[in-house]
């Protein structure tokens, strides 16, 4: 199946990049869950919690505020200017 | 001591004095070249997502933004110049202000007014000199630059740009800013950063695939409205890092030079204070050697 590949990144550093199964994030709208094959979107970020759903079902969490979301062709861009892994 | 063996001995103490502070300047540059490249390296990341972002939604999307659409004409540019707070870099600061004089003119040649918002103590002193005002100015920290400096920066010209003429806005912006090419060459750029000429970053889709269809959320225009100024900072960002990178080569090249030349200064000193003791040695010698002389004569006579 295919996998998202997903880059959470703060304004100085990249947090986090690699494949996973699921990311939940929250945007202004509410939160929103996105599997491979999602289609290209962009929302604005809401302060809140990124889950990252790992291939083995392991789930890291992350911290971002203000900044938005990119998903296209299966990329998932996390794009904050303060994000931390908790 | 003769008075010109003294002179010597005091330039050669003041050349390696003048040494041992370019000498430490280099040392504390070449070490800070390193951690300045990795935080450009660090914030590469966030401004490649942004700009692949925002040329995703210039391309795919053809909503008519102001910071996207060029304006029908164009009465006042700003010109944001990056200096460093201090000296003793090279060309470094006077590199920029040439390449923002240049831009000045060939802007005012294209009957455009222009203003200046300065970043860097050098950039602030040169106005200053000149008598020459500007809009606002920012200094301290030119070499460790922080995000929310770039923050305030962005913030600003955006205001600017969002302002009207009449008002005192502003309809163009352009960064006058060092880039980082490697330990020895740093280049000043001019970049136009609103309205954006996009882009690096995307390929242009070519005309037969299908434009992927973007959804946004809430909407394009609020979408657009939070994305360009994250764009514009994070590129004012990068500007800043790139040029901090760039003053401690700069710095660390000049201090260099004046190491080797106080090197050259010290070893042409020894030399000529060598000769000069030595014929002070010459000449007592044949004072003392006279005066035997004349002695065992006079001896003699007697």
């Amino acid at each position: 199946m295919a996998t998202l590949r997903v880059e959470l990144v703060a304004a100085d550093q990249a947090v986090w990049t690699g494949e996973a199964k699921m990311v939940v994030a929250k945007t202004v709208e509410g939160e929103i869950g996105l599997l491979p094959g999602h289609e290209p979107m962009l929302a604005i970020l809401g302060a809140g919690e990124v889950r990252i759903t790992l291939e083995d079902g392991n789930v890291i969490k992350a911290n971002a505020e203000d900044g938005f979301l990119s998903v296209e062709n299966n990329v998932v861009a996390v794009v904050a200017r303060h994000a931390a892994l908790i | 001591m003769g008075a010109q063996l003294r002179v010597y001995r005091q330039k050669i103490k003041s050349a390696q004095t003048t040494k041992k502070i370019t000498r430490a300047m280099e040392l504390i540059s070449a070490s800070r070249i390193n951690k300045a490249q990795q935080r450009v390296a660090a914030s590469t990341p966030y401004s490649r997502a942004v700009t692949r972002a925002v040329s995703a939604v210039a391309t795919f999307s053809n909503v008519d933004h102001p910071l996207t659409t060029e304006p029908a004409r164009i009465d006042r540019a700003a010109v944001v110049i990056f200096t460093s707070d201090r000296g003793l870099a090279g060309a470094f600061s006077s590199n920029v202000l040439k390449e923002a004089e240049q831009l000045t003119n060939l802007l005012k040649e294209q009957g455009k007014e222009v203003v200046y918002y300065l970043v860097g103590r050098k950039s602030v002193a040169y106005f200053g000199f000149r008598r020459r005002s500007f809009v606002q100015s920012w200094i301290g920290g030119s070499d460790l630059p922080q995000f929310d400096t770039a923050k305030e920066i962005a913030d600003a010209v955006v205001a600017a740009f969002n302002t009207d003429y009449k008002d005192g806005g502003v309809d163009e912006i352009h960064l006058v800013s060092n880039r980082f090419i490697s330990m020895i060459a740093q280049v000043p750029e001019v970049v136009r950063l609103l309205p954006l000429e996009i882009v690096e970053g995307v390929e242009a889709p070519a005309d037969s695939q299908v434009y992927p269809l973007y959804e946004f959320e809430p909407d394009v225009t609020k979408v657009l409205d939070a994305l360009l100024p994250v764009y514009i900072e994070s590129r004012i960002y990068n500007a800043m890092l790139q040029s901090a990178a760039s003053e401690h080569a700069a710095r660390q090249k000049a201090m260099k030079s004046a190491t080797d030349n106080a090197d050259k200064l010290i070893k042409n000193y020894t030399r000529l204070s060598n000769a000069a003791r030595q014929s002070e040695i010459t000449q007592q010698i044949s004072e003392i050697v006279g005066g035997a002389d004349a002695l065992s004569t006079a001896g003699n006579q007697d």
